[in-house]
């Protein structure tokens, strides 16, 4: 045995919800059926979209702030183990505990070792993706113990007995309908004679949930931001349900995945612009709290938190990947990608959905976990996420990554030792392809077959079927008839080559030229920008009036007129946590 | 100038006449074009499937086709190839421990332009009507790929050079900025999604009143086309080198509800 074979770590991988048990596509293939739910979606993520936009496109530095916050997150992955221990070092001193979490399982069983000890049979929670991570709720709930999520979204999924399907606005997928008949059912004080009025829903859930946190001595949190040099803790947030959360009760335990730290308190100043304005798409969330450590008469007294791995080492270890461990669940990704949009977030399987989803589920769980190898192909690789994230993951280039490592597998060249598998359609599609394609002769020989494509077209030019995988593309369009002739037997045909090799002095200088014509595509792009801009607004006016012609007018789309309106006015500081909108918090 | 051709796989399969309009335009600029015979794929779909293994022989032939002849620059009508050959032949060579291949390809891909890229920038045109004599009488809507757009940061160059074509009336396309759904094997792949997204592509063109709809790849242009045909649509797809090649002289016809064909160039 080698050396480095006796030196090889363990590759722990990542538990909870975080894998798909059916895959993405056909998942996909039934929510696509709901028209409801596309138009919802549509609606909620173009609002969102539309907004992020315009807040991001005020800050004269935003490509700046980016690259910082990229920066900032490589280096924190950089020295993780070094920042981790100078974050309990301080978190210690200050009066916290911190524990140490390989996986969901035993970050679980720590926190309900704390709550036995308060001899809590209720806690509070702050919405958490760690939480919802590790499925902590329904752990809970097995133990004796009741989790109350106090997020008026999240409050309505636990109450609807549902799964979240975004990680910014978990209940995207409700109506406010079905929000009055979850609320009639399950809270006990409520006036019978309800509406679905947001306002008076928010009232009810403002009622049930303040005796919640008057009677509770416990509280759940994620983290937004773990700060190394001074032990802080933050979490960002729109209800104030956080702060009520995080100050009220005796007892605070705080869910961390290990990749949310940040170097210094000074660096929050980049990751604080960042993520309101490209989650919410506000200038500023309306409430920030941070705590460090514990003050003698004010707030928690008795302060954990849950420093958690759960696949994120194993994230670490992959040096494409691990751009992955930057995200700070801002959900702008899901909110640009056309895929999320149509096919909503229940079908990526994981409490992480969208494009973000779709590469650090699979990195946290393995590629070769469940279904998990489906996410890395919910994507046409368009680069709207790389564009819109905050610190510049680049998603699509891990989403390649993580195809190659998943035939790799299927190859029997995967990391966790499987069998190659028997070749597919896509093996036979794929290596016909590289035969043809490595040797232009071998190609040339193929082309020579087009006109049989022309009689497969037949009299109406064109191409409506085509058999197993491929038959994917005729399922909505057809191919056009295959041309008579190659470009390359065209050419050889009718032009000629040149020599290959030319005189020195007949080559030019494409440097000079493209020096002397530097500014000219700047100077085009503005002589059109104006008609451009007028005929944009023209057409977007056109095509939004045939779509309101077009579409069934969904109750959704009311709900969430009504939720943005809503959130303008809790920035205006009018309402305390009975809005619906939330931060991204973890 | 001598340009060398990369007409990409799907061009010399599927739509010679847009490889053919491209060596119009750049003959009429008295150019002198080359087509090196070793030339297939990019290995954009391979590598965009997960097939590095495999991809890894046709970046080898690609790069060998193209470093084996002397040219000033080389040319291809698609963003998306031009895209794979900086940014995933190298990624390929490297993962098959080929650092030599790696550094070739680098080369090959610096001196290799997307054909708006090489009109603009390297050879002066922002008028087609004037510089190129483009004539086309229709009304146009434009689709901004996605590669072309993001990656290649490509900005308006094409589009606005079909707004300087004579007789051409130009609309523009509501949700510009959106994958029409295309994605290489996604769109087979993941069929369902894919689908939707090209319907949403196809209603928004239709909006415009357009009768035809151009770009700058024809992978995604196969897409619409295929949707809209599909559809019953009368409004076709054809990459923006058909309509600079159109002239006044030599017309691009416009044949049948699917196929356009161009006269020129083949003379």
């Amino acid at each position: 045995m080698t050396v480095t074979q006796l030196g090889m770590p363990k590759v722990f991988h990542g538990t909870g919800n975080i894998a798909a048990e059916e895959s993405f596509t056909s998942f996909a293939g039934r929510e696509l059926k709901n028209e409801q739910l596309r138009a919802n979606l549509g609606f909620a993520t173009h609002t969102i979209r539309d907004k992020r936009a315009k807040v991001v496109g005020e800050l004269p530095d935003w490509e700046l702030l980016r690259t910082a916050g990229s920066e900032i997150k490589q280096d924190v992955m950089a020295r993780l183990p070094e920042l981790l221990e100078q974050f309990e070092k301080n978190f210690t001193e200050r009066g916290g505990k911190v524990h140490w979490a390989r996986d969901a399982d035993e970050a679980n069983q720590i926190a309900l070792d704390i709550i036995r000890e308060q001899q809590a049979e209720e806690v509070i929670k702050i919405k958490s993706m760690a939480t919802q991570e590790t499925g902590l709720n329904e752990y809970l709930e097995e133990n004796g113990v009741s989790a109350v999520e106090t997020d008026l979204a999240e409050e309505i999924v636990q109450l609807g007995e549902d799964k979240p399907s975004h990680i910014l606005v978990p209940a995207i997928h409700r109506n406010r309908s079905e929000i009055r008949d979850i609320f009639l059912k399950k809270m006990p004080h409520i006036d019978k004679d309800i509406s679905d009025n947001p306002a008076e829903l928010a009232e009810a859930s403002r009622h049930h949930l303040r005796e919640k946190f008057f009677r509770n001595k416990v509280a759940i949190s994620g983290a937004n931001f773990g700060v190394a040099d001074s032990g802080t803790l933050s979490i960002v947030e729109s209800e104030g349900n956080g702060r009520m959360c995080l100050t009220l009760p005796d007892t605070l335990i705080s869910f961390m995945g290990i990749e949310k730290l940040v170097p210094t308190f000074q660096d929050l100043e980049v990751f604080l612009q960042l993520l309101p304005r490209s989650s919410t798409g506000e200038r500023m969330n309306p409430y920030t709290s941070m705590w460090s450590g514990v003050t003698p008469g004010d707030g928690p007294q008795n302060l954990h938190v849950i420093l958690m791995d759960n696949g994120r080492t194993a994230a670490l270890a992959d040096q494409v990947g691990r751009q992955a461990l930057h995200c700070i669940r801002c959900s702008a990704c899901m909110n640009v990608c056309p895929v999320y949009e149509r096919a909503g977030g229940h079908a990526y399987g994981s409490v992480y959905p969208g494009p973000i989803g779709a590469i650090l589920s699979p990195l946290l769980t393995g590629v070769e976990a469940e279904e998990n190898n489906s996410l890395p192909y919910a994507s046409s690789l368009c680069g709207a996420c790389y564009e819109a994230c905050p610190v510049k993951i680049n998603i699509p280039d891990v989403l390649v990554h993580l195809r190659g490592k998943d035939v790799d597998a299927k190859h029997g060249k995967g990391e966790e030792g499987n069998k190659r598998q028997a070749p597919d359609q896509m093996d036979a599609i794929m290596g016909g392809a590289k035969a043809m394609f490595s040797n232009s002769t071998l190609l040339s020989i193929a082309e020579r077959g087009l006109p049989a494509g022309g009689l497969a077209a037949g009299r109406d030019h064109k191409i409506s079927w085509l058999p197993g995988l491929i038959g994917g593309w005729t399922k909505y369009r057809d191919i056009p008839e295959p041309p008579k002739q190659a470009f390359r037997h065209w050419w050889k045909k009718n032009k000629k080559n040149g020599p290959k090799q030319r005189a020195a002095s007949d080559r030019v200088d494409v440097d000079a030229l493209i020096a002397k014509n530097s500014g000219l595509a700047e100077e085009l792009h503005r002589r059109h920008a104006g008609e451009a801009q007028e005929e944009r607004e023209e057409a977007q006016e056109q095509a939004a009036e045939l779509k309101k012609e077009q579409r069934r007018e969904p109750d959704m789309v009311r709900r969430e007129e009504d939720l943005l309106k809503g959130q303008d006015d809790s920035s205006n500081g009018t309402t305390g946590e009975g809005t619906s909108s939330q931060e991204g918090n973890d | 100038m001598r340009i060398a051709l990369f007409s990409t796989c799907i061009v010399d399969a599927m739509y010679p006449r847009v490889a053919r309009a491209t060596v119009d335009i750049l003959e009429r600029l008295g150019h002198e074009v080359v087509f090196p015979p070793g030339q297939t794929c990019c290995s954009q779909m391979h590598v965009n499937s997960g097939y590095f293994d495999d991809a890894y022989s046709i970046v080898k032939n690609h790069v060998d086709a193209f470093s084996d002849w002397d040219y000033d620059v080389a040319v291809a009508p698609s963003a998306s190839c031009v895209v794979s050959l900086g940014h995933q032949q190298p990624m390929i060579a490297r993962h098959a421990g080929d650092e030599g291949t790696a550094i070739a390809a680098e080369d090959v891909a610096g001196r290799t332009f997307e054909l708006s890229k090489l009109l603009i920038d390297v050879l002066g045109i922002t008028d087609a009507a004037e510089q190129l004599g483009s004539y086309f009488p229709h009304k146009v809507t434009f689709h901004s790929s996605c590669h072309g757009m993001r990656i290649m940061q490509l900005g308006t160059r094409q589009s606005d050079l079909v707004r300087t074509v004579e007789g051409l009336e130009f609309e523009e396309l509501p949700d510009l900025d959106q994958c029409c759904g295309f994605g290489g094997t996604f769109s087979f792949k993941n069929a369902d999604t894919s689908g939707a997204m090209t319907a949403d592509k196809v209603k928004n063109i239709e909006s415009t009143g357009a009768e035809m709809c151009t770009g700058g790849d024809v992978s995604c242009l196969m897409n619409i086309g295929g949707a809209l045909s599909r559809k019953g649509s009368d409004v076709t797809t054809l990459h923006f080198a058909e309509i600079l090649a159109s002239t006044k002289d030599n017309p691009l016809e416009v044949s049948g509800p699917v196929a356009l064909t161009t006269t020129t160039g083949g003379k």
